[in-house]
This record gives C-alpha cells, structure tokens and sequence, in this order.
C-alpha cells in the first residue's frame, strides 16, 4: 500500500485547471486529480510517489517518468473503460477513473465490459508526421506551407511534448507558439492531428500503424504517407547505480514536467544528479517552486561546464566531478531518504533527501527509424545513438534526430569501497531494466557465460523485452556491456525494438472484424434449409456444410449410420453446392487441360465426364474432380470444395505465365450452380417424382454423361457421377432456383424414404470405395500411384504438370507409403484418425519404434456392420493380409487391424448402376 | 508492406498480392530430356541474392494478372517494372 509521500500540488502554474476536480480511485481507495492531469500526476499531487512494485523481485517502485519511457508505473484500468495493461504516466485523468498497480499477470474483463470496437481508419497524406513537440509542429507547417495533405500525431493528452513554460520559440513564449502553430494547423485544409496516439509500427513504403486512444471508443490507424518524419524526441536515461529502483528517484527531465506542466512538487528536499547542462533547469524549478535543492551533482569535472559556476551564481550547491553511487531509504516505504554521492577524490557523503533527479543524458527516439531498417551512428559529444541511413521517404528532425544536449558519457556507477554500511557493494541492486528486474550483475553473469553480442544478452536476461520495450534499458544496457568488456562506448548500440512499439489491447486489433466478421463465411443456396433442418454444420475452407442432420434424443453416431444406410439402400439427398467449378473455354481448352491433368481429357466426347487427377510440378497429388466436356471449345471442370480457388490460381499462372500462345480462358462458376447429389437405389424414382424431361434410364443416360433438360420444372443440366458408389444423379440448376430444387426433390422422396445427409457421411461413403479426400489422404508427399490410382496417369499422351517428377529416384522407390484398407480386428475399435502405424513387434518396446504409416480417415460403416480405416503403410500394397498396430497419445492400448485392399463396399462396381 | 506497382491497376498494397519467386525460370521445353539433377534444379533451386532480384509478383485480389519487377531485396526499393 502506498504511504503517503512528500509530493503535493502547487498553488499556481502548470498546464491543469485547478477548478476542475477529478474523482478517481487507485488501488481501491478514493482520490482527487485535476482537469489536465495523467494518472501519475495525480499520484504523485496526491502523495502517492510509491505503490507499485517490481514484478520479480517485490520490490517497492514509484513513477520515474513523465511519458511513454516510463518502466515501473504500469496500472491495470477497469473504469471508465478496461485497459490491461497502461503507464499511469500516459494515462489522461478523467472523473471515475479506477486503476490498479499492475502485479504480475492481468485480468482479462468478462467478455461484456470489453471495450468499443471501432472500425480501422485509413488516410492517405504526404506527410506524416510521428511527434507533436516543437519540432514535429514545425515540420507538420512547412508540409502544410507545401500544399501537402498532413497527419501529425503525438502519444501524449498535449501537443507540444516538453516544451516548458519558461521557454521561447520564435520569439514567442514556448506554449503560446504551440498553441498558435496548433491552431493555424487544425485551421488549415488536410490537416489532422491526433493527441493520445501512438505509431505503433512503421513499413515499408510510408505505412504507419496507430493506435488512438479516444475513449472510449479506440481506434487503429492504417496511414500510407509519402514522407515520414520522426519528430518523437528524446527519452532521458537512468543511470545504473546502487538502490537506483527506489520510489522518489525519477528522472530529472519528469521533474521538470510535474513541476512546469502539472505543478506538482514531487518532493521538498531534492538532489539533482546531471551529466549535462540540461538537469539545471530542474534545480532552479525546483528552488522555484520551494523545494530545496541540497545539491546539484555534476559528473563533469570542475570548471568543465560553464552551467556550474552559473548555478552557484544563483545560489546552488555544485559538486562537480561527482557521481550518485547510491541511495538509502526510509524503512517501511522503501522511499529514498538519501544519496551518496562520491566525489573527485572518492570522498563519500550523505545528501539527505526524498528525491533524486537523474539525468544519464538523452537517447533519441529511433526506435521506428530502425524498425525499418535504418542504421544508427554513435555520438560521442552527446553520448548517444542517432539516426543513420533509412529508407529515402524518412526523415528525423529534432531530439530524434540527435538534436539532444552534449553529455558526459555516465552509465553505470560501480560500488566502491565505502565506508557506509548502508553502502551495498553488490550489483545486484544496480538495475538497468526495472521492469525485468534486470541488475548489473545479471548483465555481467551473461558476459560471465561467454556472451558478448548485446543481441544474446538482451535473450538471456530478457533486458528491453518488456512492456516499456526497453525505452529506459535499451542503451544503457547496451554501454554497460562496452563498459564492462573494457570496449569503448558506442562500440555495441541498443537493440532493436518490435511493433507494437507501446502496448494495445488485443480488442483494438481486432476491431470490429470478430464473431460473424472475423472471416467471411460462405452459404448455399440451401442453407437455409439445413439451419432449419437440424444441421450440425463444419467449417471447409470457409463454407458452412451439413456434416451430419441430426434427429431429437440420436448421436452423431447414430445419426451417420442412418444417412449412410439411406444413401446405400434407398435415397439420399446431399448439398454439393460447394464444389469447386472453373469453366475453361476457348479453341485451346483441351490442350491446356492435357497438360494439367495426369489423364487424356481432350478426348473426352461433348456430353461425357471424366474423372482427373492434377498433379504438383513434384509429381505429388495436388487436387481432382471432375471434367465435363460442354462443347468442343468449352469444359466445366470442378475442384475439392477447399482447393477451388487454388485451382484456378494454378490454371491463371500457367496460361499467363508459360503458355501465354494458348488461346484459353478460365473462370470459377461455383457460385452460379447449385449442385444436389441424389443418392441412392432409388435415385432415379425420386427424379421421376419430381418430374424431370430428362431420360435418366440406365440405357439413356449411361455412367459419367451429362443431360440437359428440367427438374422440378427448372432447367438443369443433370450428371451421372458418383462420390459414393452408389447410384447417384447430380442436379445442377442456377444458384437461385437451388433452394426451390432442393425442396421439390425432398418433398418427392418422401414416399421413398427419402433422407438427407452430410460431409460425414459423404466422407463414410466414399471411403468404403477408396475414393481419396486430397487433403485428408493426402499430404503434399503422395502419389497418384501411392493412392493405387496409377490408372489414370497417362504417360502416352504428352507432357503435363509433374509428369517428370514421376521419374525422380524417391517416387519409384518400393517402400512409398501406399494406401490401404484397415480392418480394426475388434469390430467395434474405431482407430483415431493420425494415429501412427507400428510393427507386431514394436508392441510394448521401448521407443522409438519405426513408425510405418498413419491412419488417414476412420469411420463406422453401417453397410459393413465394423469400423474400417484407410492408411498410407510403407509397401502397404504387398502387406494386405498382415497384422499392424494403430497407436497414439489418445490410445491406452494399440489397436491390432489387418491390412486389406482398401476398397471395402462393392468392388466389382455393381452398385453404381443402381 | 510494400506497395506494388501492378501494371494494370497502379500501387497496391501488397495484401493484394501474391508472392511467385524468381523471375526468368521458363518451363523446360522437354523436361524428359532433363537428367535427374536438372530436373530437381529447375523445381528446387533458386537465387536468394542481397540486392536487386527480379521476381514474380500475382494481383490475386485485384485484376489476376501476372508481372515482374526488380526488388532490391536488402531495401525493397523497387527497381525497374515490367508485365
């Protein structure tokens, strides 16, 4: 809990509007902030400089900075809006605002107080420009000065990032001219500029991600900009010394932000500990604002900089030539009560005070600078990294661009040999990381290790990987292992950071595009129907199918064995809408279907279909169906229902890409056919009911012949082709009449029995014929040969797509895994499909064991009264006959099956004709 | 993501797009007569240089047409466009 501390508000000054009171709560108990505040300011106006902690080590933290650096400071929101995970430092105060420190991992809310979601937006400019300080609002007027259409954005609630009060731009008292140049922009035609948002990543070709923070509704932006500009600024730098985590050491440049921006006094007895001119500022505010100053501590020697005999001028303690090598603290809070600072000649003293500014010198904000490949360059006058090289459409300007006071290089302050007690010596209290608890010493047991790469040390420390994404640790890691490698500073730069550069909730990701949204789903005709039917559906590619229709009080199970009974023994009606189908038309069409498929199909006559197999250029099944010779010049050929757009991809790259002289075009007609497979003994007397011009006679309408004509009184070019084995008559008439085609056959097959059935029992069916799934049986590693379908590569008719591969050494050797039949020797044992095949005698050996082949599909037939399986086995044609085990992690005990010609249900082919 | 100068449509974003590899790869005239290791060189191998490559590119989402162009696969300026 935190104690109360030394930090009050100040009568006067600052960016707040005293006469605006702000309710919120933290950790539980009731505060009041004011209008203008962040979360931290209020905290810190309330007393509150501790209350967090460290999330490995326990141990007491407070807010260090005033902006996105920000390392211990992290709250969780659950009010006015949920936030998981957000720095109190860039969290704008509003009335109800209730925050927890954040310890160790998050609550995620119930599912109904999530947040807005927002539709993304998306903006085109010239320029676009990452910061609103000074010099982002300068670079936004001279690219609106152009003509240009703008976008500036700055992370935190105002613009003008930490211009202060007291100082002049162009003249000008610096927030008036921010104010001024704010106006003039926002009154300027194509000028946006977003507050509380942050570029969370930047693309190539000017593509900048941001994430908005307009609560409650927030938003993602997509920007594509010509010009880029980096106007992020600076971040300051801690230094690594003893006790350098506590509550009440800060950075100084923050100091200076609560003091001037929020007037808030973090403290009212303070050292300031600079290696650079720009930390006097702080010094003189906070004598300003009635603190006392105990001691300004200067790393630089005597005399090294002018701003030290300026400050005693004004009546300021210097001790040049000094460091800060540690702090103690006040029992109980864990609060900073003192510092020791170490002098020219290694004399020791106690400051006693409740604050310690620090100011290690200033890193330019390069991190999306470096996120698309720009470089950086080591300065040593300003003791950091810049800006080197990038892409030609950015540009820095600014502290990001290097523009950041000269500094005297101070990272780490090792222990000395002091004489106080309250002195540690070990670095294990030297942190560079405060929010993975990372020390000196876990840096030096990396080097200890043989590490030497800041790359391979950030992995095993894990320094910059958290939330802050290494905004404070990043380049002090970085020189603290040139330090102790005894390497000169720079020699080895931070590491780079990730996108998103600050944290966001997965919600605003994901925007509106959830639930129905998230991926596009696509219906039959006949949906409907089935929704209201009992449909249980499956997701293939992304359709919605039937996978089984299932009755009041039945199992999938049971309910699969009825509708593969149906199918076998009397009718069946299933939805085929979702079959892949490509028109391929044009005086070259059969040649070009020559080439792709492994069978002749320019032979095929007007009116016939033929069944084809399309091969990868490794020689490996990558697709079949069905081709349908519509006229001499035009084909309809259909696809597996998942591969139809890969398909006529492949048919697209082909003709454009190496046949361009082939006078052939193809396109997908899928959602233009509904398609209905009438299944079953009965078939024919279904069609009949129906009414149908078409003569579907056994010796009129022969095996894979089409037939133009009506059913149910709409045209419809009906084909004999067979999923199942069964007859089967497959009804295809325009998507629209789908619907009506479908009621009219379910209401004639009524008198028969008619059922309706889904994938599952397709999947049933087919299989107890052998007929292969591409996907399921195979994997990208089989042949048609591997599936015993070498019948229908036709090596004779000329070259196609893989013909040469099947020559390759690894196709023709004779241990391929081959499919076959399984036959579970208990009847009932269903094998798990994927379970690995294993030899007699592997059974209860020690693994490995050499595993021989997997289950590809499983399945209870109704017409074979058992389970059965198909497998890929190696040599598994040879093997029919033997003995083999089906295992895996979902077994306790192997099953034993034999091995069996895979076509299980009427292999003379009798059924077929009805 | 890159934008892509598709030659019948103008930029696009690349989301568009679909990757095809190396340029200039023809189909073999008469893959039979190619020995194993020929054969395995045209279906396998390919450059995977730092620097300029010329290479593939399908406007799937868009007009479904084919193109090349020249990437400099170290910066991804585009270099030189083509149909």
């Amino acid at each position: 809990m935190p104690g109360p501390g030394p930090g009050r508000r100040l009568a006067s000054g600052g960016a707040i509007d005293r006469t605006r009171t702000l309710g919120f709560t933290f950790d539980g108990r009731e505060y009041a902030g004011l209008e203008g505040d962040t979360l931290a300011s209020a905290l810190l106006a309330n007393g509150l400089a501790g209350g967090f902690q460290s999330p490995l080590l326990g141990r007491p933290r407070g807010v260090m900075s005033a902006g996105p650096e920000e390392p211990c400071a992290f709250v969780e929101v659950s009010a006015p809006w949920f936030d998981l995970l957000a720095p109190a430092t860039m969290l704008r105060l509003v009335d109800g605002l209730a925050a927890i420190p954040r310890t160790g991992v998050g609550r995620l809310p119930p599912p109904d107080a999530s947040a807005v979601a927002a539709r993304p937006r998306h903006a085109h400019v010239e320029t676009l420009v990452v910061g609103g300080g000074v010099a982002g609002l300068r670079a936004a007027r001279e690219a609106a000065e152009r003509g240009d259409r703008v976008l500036l954005l700055d992370e935190r609630s105002w613009l003008g990032g930490t211009a202060r009060s007291f100082e002049q731009v162009e003249g000008r008292p610096a927030w008036e001219w921010v104010e001024e140049t704010a106006a003039a922009l926002r009154s300027a035609p194509d000028v946006t500029l977003l507050t509380e948002a942050t570029a969370l990543g930047l693309y190539d070709a000017g593509y900048a991600v941001i994430h908005e923070r307009s609560r409650p509704v927030e938003h993602l932006w997509h920007v594509r900009a010509k010009r880029v500009v980096l106007a992020t600024g600076a971040h300051e730098r801690p230094v690594a010394f003893a006790g350098n985590d506590r509550p009440g050491v800060m950075l100084s440049g923050a100091v200076l932000t609560y003091l001037d921006r929020f007037g808030v006094l973090p403290a009212e007895r303070a050292v300031v500990w600079v290696a650079n001119d720009a930390g006097y500022a702080t010094a003189r505010a906070l004598r300003a604002a009635g603190a006392e100053v105990v001691a300004v501590v200067d790393a630089r020697r005597e005399g090294e900089a002018a701003a030290q005999d300026q400050a005693r001028a004004d009546g300021l303690e210097v001790l040049a030539g000094s460091v800060i090598a540690a702090t103690d603290a006040a029992t109980g809070s864990g609060h900073v009560s003192g510092a020791f600072a170490v002098g020219p000649d290694g004399q020791r003293i106690r400051l006693e005070a409740e604050l310690l500014a620090v100011s290690g010198g200033w890193n330019p904000v390069v991190q999306l600078h470096r996120a698309i490949g720009g470089g950086l360059r080591y300065d040593p006058a300003r003791a950091c990294f810049v800006p080197d090289g990038g892409p030609t459409w950015l540009s820095a300007t600014g502290a990001a661009a290097g523009e950041v006071p000269a500094a005297e290089p101070v990272w780490h302050i090792a222990a000395g040999d002091g004489d106080s007690s309250a002195l540690s010596t070990s670095l294990s209290e030297h942190f560079v990381d405060l929010q993975r608890d990372q020390t000196v010493s876990d840096v030096a047991g990396a080097l200890d290790a043989g590490l030497r790469s800041v790359e391979h040390i950030k992995r095993v420390t894990h320094i910059g990987t958290a939330a802050d994404q290494g905004r404070t640790s990043g380049t002090l890691a970085a020189e603290i292992v040139n330090q102790l490698l005894g390497a000169d500073p720079g020699a080895q730069g931070p590491t780079g950071a990730r996108p998103p550069w600050a944290p966001l909730p997965y919600h605003v990701l994901a925007g509106p595009f959830r639930g129905r949204l998230f991926d596009p789903v696509r219906e039959t005709p006949i949906h409907p129907w089935h929704v209201a039917h009992g449909a249980v559906f499956e997701n293939v590619g992304q359709w919605k199918r039937p996978w089984y229709f299932q009755r009041e009080g039945e199992s999938m199970e049971e309910a699969v064995l009825r509708e593969c009974a149906a199918a076998r023994d009397g009718v069946a009606l299933m939805d085929a809408s979702t079959l892949g189908k490509i028109e391929v038309v044009g005086p070259d069409a059969a040649t070009f279907l020559d080439r792709m498929y492994t069978n002749a199909i320019s032979t095929l006559p007007v009116g016939r279909l033929r069944y084809g197999v399309m091969l990868g250029l490794d020689g490996m099944v990558f697709d079949d169906g069905v081709a349908m010779r519509l006229a001499a010049d035009r084909y309809l050929v259909t696809t597996t229902t998942g591969n139809a757009a890969a398909v006529l991809d492949r048919f697209e790259e082909w003709l454009q890409t190496e046949w361009p002289e082939l006078r052939c075009w193809a396109t997908s007609v899928t959602e233009q056919w509904a398609t209905i497979a009438v299944v079953g003994p009965l078939a024919r007397e279904v069609l009949w009911a129906a009414g149908t011009d078409v003569d579907v006679s056994t010796a009129a309408f022969p095996f894979m012949a089409w037939r133009d004509g009506t059913v149910a009184g709409v045209p419809a070019r009906v084909t004999r082709v067979s999923f199942s084995g069964s007859l089967a008559f497959e009804v295809n008439i325009a998507s629209w009449h789908g619907l009506q085609v479908w009621e009219a056959l379910y209401a004639a097959g009524q008198p028969f029995g008619l059922t309706v059935y889904g994938t599952e029992t397709m999947h049933v069916l087919r299989a107890e014929k052998a007929f292969p799934i591409v996907g399921q049986d195979t994997d990208g590693t089989v042949t048609a040969d591997d599936l015993g379908m070498s019948w229908i590569v036709n090596l004779r008719k000329g070259d196609f797509v893989g013909r040469r591969s099947l020559r390759r050494a690894d196709l023709t050797r004779p241990n391929r895994k081959q499919l076959v039949g399984l036959l579970p020797q208990d009847t009932a044992a269903l094998i798990p499909e994927g379970a690995q095949l294993i030899d007699p005698g592997s059974v209860g050996a020690s693994p490995p064991v050499p595993m021989r082949g997997h289950v590809t599909s499983s399945y209870r037939s109704a017409a074979l009264g058992r389970t059965f399986a198909l497998a890929l086995l190696e040599a598994g044609r040879q093997r029919h006959g033997d003995t083999v085990f089906a295992f895996d992690a979902r077994l306790t005990e192997p099953i034993a099956a034999t091995v069996a010609d895979p076509v299980f249900y009427d292999p003379e082919g009798a059924r077929r004709d009805g | 993501m890159l934008l892509l100068p598709c030659p019948w449509c103008g930029l696009r974003e690349e989301v568009e797009f679909r990757y095809g590899g190396q340029a200039g790869i023809a189909y073999p005239a008469d893959p039979d007569a190619l020995s194993d290791e020929e054969w395995a060189d045209y279906l396998f191998m390919r450059d995977n240089p730092k620097g300029p490559f010329a290479e593939r590119w399908y406007h799937v989402h868009g007009c479904r047409r084919w193109f090349n162009l020249v990437r400099d696969t170290a910066t991804n300026e585009l270099l030189a466009e083509g149909r």
